[in-house]
C-alpha cells in the first residue's frame, strides 16, 4: 500500500478517508498505444495499479476491455475515473466494484513442491478450494484455481507452509450479473 | 476547397480524387480553414513542404527554433480563438516542440502539431532523426496520432481538429511517416470523417442551476472567481459574465489566465487573485460565503494553503472538464459545461426569479463596505523614484501610453509577468497571453509574433524580463523576415528577479546564480537582427522612448533599465492562506514557515 500524495503542492491536513479497493472496467478502442495511455495516466498521477487485465472483446468494433484493480481514498477513485474519461480512445468507465451485482474472477496457477504428509494436506486443501491439479510429479503439483481475489489469496496463504514455490495469476476479470450491461 | 496543383490526379471508381499523403494533409487543413502554419522544414517533412510550395492558400511562417513555432501558434490561437497549426520534422524537430506542447496542454490552448517521422519500415531501427514522438508527446498532448497509412490521413486531421477544439481545448500531435506523405489515397472530407472526442457530455441539470441561483439570491458575501475557461468559451461567455455581474451586483476576480474576460475599469472588478493578487480579491475569497468559480481550476497559485482556503463558503464550480471538479477543492455544486452556456442558464434563471420578487441589492451592502476597506490598502502601490525607473512605473506608463490603441500583450515568466498582470489593465478578452500553467520562460516573444501574424495592424507588446527573453531571442529574426513589428519591452533588472526574490525570502539573500553577469547589449542585438533597439534609463526619458517604440514600424527590443532588487507584492507566501499576505516594504526572511520551504 502506498500513500497518495496531495494533489496540491501545499500542505493538506491528513486525509482521514479510508482507502478502498476498486475494480474499474474500461472499454477502449483497440488501437496502438491505448494501453500505454491508460497505464501512463496511472503512473503520471501516481495512482496505484494492483492488477491489470486486457484483451479485445469485440473484434468487429475493435473494442477491448481493460480491468484495473486500484486502491485509493474515494475521492482519488473518483478522480481516476474522471481522468480516464479524458482519454480519447476510452469509451466507457464503470466502477464494477461499486455494483452490488458484480461477478469477480481470477485464475491462478500454483506450484507446490513437497513430499509425504505435506502432499496429502495440499491435495486435501485443493479439493476444498475446487482447485484442479493440472500437472503432477512425485514431488510437485501445479494447481489451477479460479475465484475472487480474496479466495485466491486465501488459497495461497494455505499453500505457503506446504511448499508453495511459484504462482502465476491472470489479474481480475469482472462483469455484471443479470441482463444489464456494464 | 482549392487544390491548384494536386500531384497525380486519377479518377477512381467512387470518383474520389487520389492524392499523395502530403496533399491530403494540406487539403484537410484548408477545409478546416487554416490560413497560416508555423514551421521548420527537415528531412522527414520534405514532401509536405514540397506540396506547400505549390499552393499559396496557406501562409507559412518560418521560425528559428521549433519551440518558437509552438508558442507562435499558441499566441495566434489565443488572439483569434482558432486553433494554431505547427509543422516540424522528426527527431529533434519533434522534441524541440515538446515544451510548447506541454505549455498548451496546461493552459488549454487548441493546437495541431504535425510532425514528420521516418519511413514506416525504418521505425524502430534507430534511424537518423528517429525518435518515439508518440511516446514522448503522449504525456504533453490531449491526444496524438501515428498515421500508419495515407487512407486514414485526412480523417485523422479532421478528428485532430475536433479533439483540439471541443471540450477543454488542447494540443494534438499527428506523426506522419515520410513514406505516408507520398503514398496515395483518396481524400475524406470533414463531413465524412468519423469524429471522436473526450467523453465529457454530462447534461446540464435544471436542479443545479436552480440551487445555484437560490444560493446567489441569498448570499451576503458572494464572489465570482473566473478563469481562462471563460476566454476559451468565446466572446459571448465574457458578455454573459458581464451581464451576470451587472444583474447581481457581485464582485468579480479572475485568475492570471482569465484577465480581460471582465473589464478592469468596472467598479465591480477586484483585480487578479492568487499568490500575487490584490488584497481585496484574496480577502474576499477568504471571507466570502458563496464562491462561484467559473472556468478556473483551484490551482495552487490561487488557493494557497488548501486547508485554510475560504473556510466559510459554499462553493460552486463550473468547468467543462469533469476531472477538474473536486480535484483540489471539494465543492458543494459541480456543474460540467461550457462557461458561456452555464452563465446564460444562471442569467435566465435569475431573471425568472426576478419576475416573482425583485432582488434586494442591500444584502451585499456590508460586504461591499468591507471590500472597499481592503481596496483602501492599495496593495499594488510601490515607492516612486525620480532617479531610476521602477518596474511597476514602467508598466504603468506603458499602459497609459498604449491603452487607447488596438493593443495585445504577451509576457514571459517571472516578476515582469506579475507586474504586467497587476499594472496593465484589460477591458476585453483575447488581449492577454501569458504562460500561466507551465510557466514557460521564453513564451512571450514568439507568442507576440503569432499574435502579430493574426493581427498585422495591431500593437503587439511582449512584456519581458532580461532572463526570459534570451530563451527564444532567435525569433527576432522571424519577426524581421516577415515584417512583424512586435515590441519587446524588457524590464531589465540584471537578475532572474523571481528567483532572486525567493532567495531573498528563503535563503538569506544568497543569490546563487540569479545575477545576469554577461547580459548582451539589447540595443546592438536588435540592430544586429535588423530590428530597432531603444534604451531608457531614467523616468524622465521613459515616455518619449515608449512613444518612439510605438511609432517604429519594425520589431523593437526596448531595454528598460529598472531597479535591481524590487520585489513583487503583495505575496501569499508558500504554505500560507489568503488572509496572510505579505505587503510591500521590508522583508525579514522569516515569512515562510518550515512546511512552506519545501514548496514551489
Amino acid at each position: 500500500m502506498s500513500l497518495h500524495p496531495s494533489q496540491s503542492v501545499y500542505p493538506v491536513s491528513e486525509n482521514s478517508e479510508e482507502e478502498i479497493e476498486s475494480i474499474l472496467a474500461v472499454i477502449v478502442d483497440n488501437e496502438p498505444g491505448t494501453l500505454a495511455r491508460v497505464v501512463g495516466l496511472f503512473s503520471a498521477r501516481s495512482y496505484n495499479i494492483e492488477s491489470l487485465t486486457v484483451a479485445e472483446t469485440d473484434g468487429e468494433k475493435h473494442r477491448s476491455r481493460i480491468t484495473i484493480v486500484t486502491r485509493g481514498v474515494p475521492s482519488t477513485i473518483e478522480q481516476i475515473k474522471a481522468q480516464l474519461g479524458r482519454l480519447i480512445p476510452v469509451r466507457r468507465v464503470s466502477d464494477v466494484s461499486r455494483e452490488q451485482d458484480a461477478l469477480q474472477r481470477e485464475l491462478a496457477l500454483v506450484k507446490v513442491v513437497g513430499e509425504g504428509e505435506q502432499r496429502v494436506e495440499a491435495m486435501r486443501m485443493a479439493e476444498i478450494f475446487r482447485a484442479r491439479a493440472v500437472d503432477i510429479t512425485h514431488s510437485s503439483f501445479v494447481f489451477e484455481v479460479t475465484g475472487a481475489r480474496d479466495k485466491i489469496n486465501a488459497f495461497l496463504d494455505l499453500m505457503r507452509p506446504l511448499g508453495l514455490s511459484d504462482v502465476a495469476r491472470t489479474g481480475v476479470l469482472s462483469i455484471r450479473r443479470g441482463v444489464l450491461k456494464d | 476547397m482549392t487544390t491548384r496543383a494536386p500531384s497525380k490526379e486519377t479518377a477512381t471508381g467512387d470518383d474520389r480524387i487520389i492524392k499523395a499523403g502530403a496533399e491530403l494533409i494540406l487539403d484537410a487543413l484548408e477545409e478546416q480553414g487554416v490560413e497560416v502554419i508555423f514551421g521548420y522544414p527537415g528531412g522527414a517533412v520534405l514532401p509536405i513542404y514540397d506540396a506547400l510550395h505549390r499552393r499559396d492558400s496557406i501562409r507559412h511562417i518560418l521560425v528559428r527554433h521549433e519551440q518558437g513555432a509552438v508558442h507562435m501558434a499558441e499566441g495566434y490561437a489565443r488572439a483569434t480563438g482558432k486553433p494554431g497549426v505547427v509543422l516540424v520534422t522528426s527527431g529533434p524537430g519533434a522534441t524541440n516542440a515538446v515544451t510548447g506542447l506541454a505549455d498548451a496542454l496546461l493552459d488549454s490552448i487548441p493546437l495541431i502539431c504535425i510532425t514528420g517521422q521516418v519511413a514506416r519500415k525504418l521505425i524502430g531501427t534507430d534511424a537518423f532523426q528517429e525518435c518515439d514522438t508518440i511516446g514522448i508527446t503522449r504525456a504533453c498532448t490531449k491526444h496524438n496520432y501515428l498515421a500508419t497509412s495515407p487512407h486514414k490521413l485526412s480523417s485523422i486531421v479532421h478528428e485532430a481538429f475536433h479533439v483540439a477544439t471541443t471540450g477543454r481545448p488542447g494540443p494534438v500531435v499527428i506523426d506522419v511517416p515520410k513514406d505516408v506523405q507520398f503514398e496515395e489515397a483518396p481524400y475524406v472530407s470533414r463531413k465524412d470523417a468519423p469524429l471522436r472526442a473526450a467523453r465529457a457530455d454530462v447534461p446540464l441539470t435544471d436542479r443545479q442551476i436552480e440551487e445555484t441561483v437560490d444560493l446567489m439570491r441569498h448570499a451576503r458575501r458572494p464572489i465570482l472567481y473566473t478563469g481562462g475557461g471563460i476566454i476559451n468559451a468565446g466572446p459571448q461567455a465574457s458578455a454573459a459574465l458581464r451581464e451576470l455581474a451587472r444583474v447581481t451586483g457581485f464582485p468579480v476576480t479572475s485568475t492570471l489566465m482569465g484577465l480581460g474576460a471582465f473589464p478592469a475599469a468596472d467598479p465591480q472588478w477586484l483585480g487578479m487573485l492568487g499568490m500575487h493578487g490584490s488584497v481585496e480579491a484574496n480577502h474576499a475569497m477568504h471571507d466570502c460565503d458563496l464562491m462561484i468559480c467559473i472556468g478556473a481550476r483551484f490551482d495552487d497559485r490561487v488557493t494557497g494553503r488548501l486547508d485554510a482556503f475560504s473556510p466559510g463558503s459554499r462553493k460552486i464550480h463550473v468547468d467543462i472538464d469533469p476531472s477538474s471538479i473536486n480535484k483540489n477543492v471539494n465543492v458543494d455544486i459541480g456543474i460540467v459545461g461550457d462557461a458561456g452556456k452555464v452563465i446564460q442558464s444562471f442569467l435566465d434563471q435569475w431573471q425568472r426569479r426576478e419576475k416573482m420578487a425583485l432582488y434586494d441589492h442591500g444584502r451585499t451592502k456590508e460586504w461591499w463596505a468591507r471590500i472597499n476597506d481592503w481596496r483602501g490598502v492599495n496593495s499594488f502601490a510601490y515607492a516612486k523614484d525620480d532617479a531610476v525607473i521602477k518596474p511597476q512605473y514602467a508598466i504603468e506608463r506603458l499602459y497609459q501610453l498604449t491603452k487607447d490603441r488596438d493593443v495585445y500583450v504577451t509576457t514571459e515568466v517571472g516578476q515582469h509577468q506579475m507586474w504586467a498582470a497587476q499594472h496593465f489593465h484589460f477591458e476585453e478578452p483575447n488581449r492577454w497571453m501569458t504562460s500561466g500553467g507551465l510557466g514557460t520562460m521564453g513564451y512571450g516573444l514568439p507568442a507576440a509574433v503569432g499574435v502579430q501574424v493574426a493581427h498585422p495592424d495591431a500593437l503587439v507588446i511582449d512584456i519581458a524580463g532580461d532572463g526570459s527573453v534570451q530563451m527564444t531571442m532567435q525569433e527576432m529574426s522571424t519577426a524581421v523576415q516577415f515584417g512583424l513589428p512586435v515590441k519587446i519591452f524588457i524590464l531589465n533588472n540584471s537578475y532572474l528577479g523571481m528567483v532572486r526574490q525567493w532567495q531573498e525570502l528563503l535563503h538569506d539573500r544568497r543569490y546563487a546564480h540569479s545575477y545576469s553577469d554577461a547580459l548582451p547589449d539589447f540595443v546592438k542585438l536588435a540592430e544586429a537582427y535588423g530590428g530597432v533597439g531603444l534604451r531608457a534609463e531614467t523616468p524622465a526619458e521613459l515616455d518619449d522612448k515608449i512613444r518612439e517604440m510605438i511609432n517604429v514600424d519594425k520589431p523593437v527590443l526596448f531595454d528598460c533599465v529598472v531597479t535591481q532588487e524590487e520585489n513583487v507584492f503583495p505575496m501569499i507566501p508558500s504554505g500560507a492562506a489568503h488572509n496572510e499576505m505579505l505587503l510591500g516594504g521590508s522583508v525579514t526572511g522569516d515569512e515562510i514557515g518550515k512546511e512552506g520551504r519545501a514548496l514551489v
